[in-house]
């Protein structure tokens, strides 16, 4: 099946293989001018385009769509499909707003760091993946866990430290993991998770090929702009294309790493361009508007489990808010944050839901309100929850209760009653 | 003579290749084996081989990756064969990623396989360091024990022959000081089957911490060992030679070091007690206070650079748990506290020598009379 992905191979810059940057831009751009940095002028967006005669103010990213040449008047998702990722993106947007104002109140404390404004990209892809497709994320990652479908209650009893958390509490803001959901983490180094979500999809490929079970699981690792700066993405990238592996690795460019903007640090800031240099797919995707991540997503997903191997995609977003609650956010110009909030994902969304009429005011309304009970309910069950208790310090160290490990009957030693008493415990 | 009751003690000859890196070492091994002695004999080599073989063969979650262990035999032998027998789809051949395919193994450990990743050196995990701590390490406490990570992370530690100063450190106490690995380093064969099968099987991350210079060494092996179900237990120390007026305790090459020098002091009159730590962390603390309790004085030892290493973790052990049971102060051999020095003599003095723990020991025995 012909789509643009298979159009990008191989690619070495020339203008012929722009073919994956929205049909939006008319001439090619250097590279720093198709995104906002401090210093920059706001650019143009011409909305001329192939396909404004389909009238909708949500247009489609790239090729994908045009090779599926759908009609002009079809729309991208059902009624049910468009409700469900407006509750996402509400909830996760709620469940945020909520989280300052308890980090405000001294309910929650340390790291938090908000993903407000880039909803699209985690319901854009999360909502596309099964139960036991894993997600790998970044310290940004309360979002990703809901979307995933951790509940709310446990999130938030996490970030207060309360041992009805998805972690007992253990793990923080940071460290969200459910293996109920296949949440694999929550890692505080820029990074980490990538080969994490790696060899993640490195057991879903080794399942099928050595050990014979049905296996189409994927793995969708979510990283930011900084780390693509970082050697163990590229690792990464040579291994995955290496062993065609079911996992698609989505850039979240919000421009900043806290303070660092992506064009000061960066020699060639399209990231997109990185994957086709490893042998896989780049695309680069609106990531302020859900349905063309949405889009980019299936394509990607449905690559993954087909075997066909990885993609690398670049969602262009912004974060609301500052790099965690802590930062004071004064480097970034006023004006790029109105221009993207103007942007806003969940506004776009209701935008063309309502002129599609897929749904009406007062059934958007009454998401919000429900999502709006939820995370106060999840407050109050966080607040009245306990602590964890004292003995909760040393446990789960090791999944070996005592760190004598397994003997030659498959059983811990330590259950062994003959076996003597030493000093294992931590 | 030796004043080991109950046991026998063997003679082995190390059955060195007459290779001018191992001539500084050989003045004949001698270990005192607590089985009865077995005829047959094993290489630390081929105990490691036969010990990944078998664990590979008996579970299809268990994979080997790393770098050269494929279709170059492994760097250092201990992988020969297994990609013959078991293929490409188990056993990888890496990019020279070290951070990338550690990294890989954790994430495969989360989703529930068995990875044993294999380190050129455990100089080299240094670039990997983030991963075994971060990742694996911390993951089953961060995850309240949602996630565990079932993966061995082996390869050669501590200094080989003339390497020089970025090939010879000892990862000893960086990674024994970390909650949630366990670190073990064999000394014998039977401690490199037992130990790498207990450590494959183990549900948690084990650093697995093997010697260059030991591979090629010889010794016997019951038949217990060879059996495919034998796995030795994690945190218990070996009491490798009992004595009664000191105790020296070790762990990887010093062992063989230590026991030599227990020879030696006992021609004099000293009779010493040698314990194999065998298990870095957890750490045997109940075997190693019960000895000094006994002999009432205290020589560690251990290769490794001697600031915040695990002698100095053995020595607080031993005075917070057994001061009052004390002779003499507690003595610490460890390497000398600068890089590994590439010249042959600079890099004998740089590491511990069996005068030194025979020195150590004279001294502790002496102090109090």
């Amino acid at each position: 099946m012909a789509t643009a992905f298979s159009a990008t191979l191989p690619l070495h810059g020339s203008q012929e293989n722009r073919l994956l940057l929205p049909p939006t831009r008319l001439a090619p751009p250097p590279p720093s001018s198709s995104f906002l940095g401090s210093t920059r002028s706001l650019p143009i967006r011409s909305l001329n385009h192939a396909h404004a005669s389909r009238r909708s103010p949500v247009f489609a990213v790239q090729e994908v769509v045009k090779d599926k040449k759908k009609p002009t008047n079809s729309l991208l998702i059902t009624k049910e499909e468009g409700l469900v990722l407006y509750e996402d993106m509400i909830l996760g947007r709620s469940f945020e707003d909520m989280c300052a104002q308890m980090y405000y109140r001294g309910k929650m404390f340390g790291f938090v760091h908000l993903y407000n404004g880039q909803e699209a990209v985690s319901t854009g892809f999360i909502k596309l993946l099964t139960q036991s497709d894993s997600v790998v994320s970044t310290y940004r990652d309360h979002v990703h866990a809901l979307s995933k479908g951790v509940s709310a209650r446990a999130v938030m009893s996490e970030l207060f430290g309360k041992v009805t958390g998805c972690c007992r509490g253990q793990g923080g803001s940071m460290h969200m993991f459910s293996k109920e959901h296949n949440v694999l983490g929550g890692f505080a180094f820029i990074g980490e998770g990538i080969p994490v979500a790696t060899g993640a999809a490195f057991t879903s490929k080794y399942k099928r090929e050595v050990l014979k079970q049905d296996c189409e699981d994927v793995t969708v690792a979510f990283f930011g702009d900084g780390t693509c700066n970082n050697g163990q993405f590229y690792e990464c990238l040579n291994m995955a294309a290496l062993y065609k592996l079911p996992i698609i690795f989505v850039v979240e460019n919000n421009l900043w790493a806290i303070g660092m903007s992506h064009l000061r640090s960066t020699s060639d800031p399209e990231i997109w361009k990185k994957g086709p240099a490893f042998g896989m797919p780049g695309v680069h995707v609106d990531g302020m508007d859900v349905l063309k991540v949405r889009e980019v997503a299936k394509e990607a997903v449905g690559r993954a489990r087909r075997g066909e191997g990885p993609t690398l995609v670049e969602c262009e977003t912004y974060r609301f808010r500052g790099h965690s609650l802590a930062d004071p956010d004064e480097l970034r110009d006023a004006a790029e944050k109105a221009k993207y909030a103007a942007r806003d994902p969940i506004t776009a969304l209701k935008k063309y839901l309502v002129e599609n009429k897929l749904a009406n005011e007062g059934e958007l309304k009454s998401i919000e309100k429900k999502i709006d009970e939820l995370v106060e309910e999840a407050v109050e069950f966080a607040d009245a929850s306990p602590q964890p208790g004292r003995s909760q310090l040393l446990e789960n160290v090791f999944a070996d209760p005592k760190g004598f490990g397994i003997g030659p009957d498959g059983r811990y030693r330590c259950e062994d009653p003959k076996f003597t008493e030493g000093t294992a415990q931590v | 003579m030796w004043g080991i009751l109950g046991r026998r003690a063997v003679v082995v000859d190390g059955g060195f290749s007459a290779s001018c890196l191992r001539s500084r070492m050989r003045s004949g091994l001698v270990s005192a084996r607590s089985y009865a002695a077995g005829s047959k004999e094993m290489t630390v080599r081929d105990a490691l081989n036969s010990a990944i073989d078998e664990e590979m063969s008996a579970d299809p979650k268990v994979f080997v990756m790393g770098e050269e262990v494929g279709q170059y035999q492994g760097a250092y032998k201990i992988t020969k064969g297994l990609l013959e027998k078991y293929g490409p789809e188990r056993v990888y051949d890496t990019p020279i990623t070290e951070a990338g395919f550690t990294g890989i193994g954790v994430g495969a450990a989360y989703a529930g396989l068995k990875p044993v990743v294999e380190f050129m050196t455990f100089n080299f995990s240094m670039q990997a360091i983030d991963h075994i701590i971060n990742s694996a390490a911390k993951s089953n406490y961060m995850s309240a024990g949602q996630i565990n990570v079932p993966i061995v992370f082996r390869g050669p530690n501590g200094a080989a022959a003339g390497v020089g100063a970025q090939h010879s450190q000892c990862y000893a106490a960086w990674y024994a000081s970390v909650p949630g690995l366990k670190v073990l380093a064999p000394y014998s064969a039977e401690d490199a089957r037992g130990l790498l099968k207990a450590a494959i099987r183990d549900p948690d991350p084990v650093v697995f911490l093997e010697n260059e210079l030991l591979y090629g060494e010889s010794f016997p092996i019951s038949e217990e060992a060879l059996d495919s179900s034998f796995c030795l237990p994690i945190g218990k120390a070996k009491i490798e030679r009992e004595g009664k007026d000191v105790t020296i305790t070790t762990f990887s090459k010093m062992v063989g070091f230590a026991l030599k020098a227990a020879e030696k002091l006992a021609e004099e009159g000293i009779s010493a007690e040698v314990i194999n730590l065998r298990s870095i962390r957890p750490l045997d603390r109940a075997t190693i206070n019960a000895s000094v309790r006994k002999t009432s004085r205290l020589v560690t030892v251990e290769e490794g650079f001697p600031q915040h290493g695990v002698c100095a973790e053995i020595c607080a052990s031993v005075v917070e748990e057994s001061f009052s049971y004390l002779d003499a102060p507690v003595e610490r051999i460890a390497g000398a506290d600068v890089p590994m020095p590439y010249a042959a003599n600079l890099e004998r003095l740089a590491l511990p020598q069996v005068e030194d723990i025979v020195r150590a020991a004279k001294r502790a025995c002496f102090r109090s009379k």
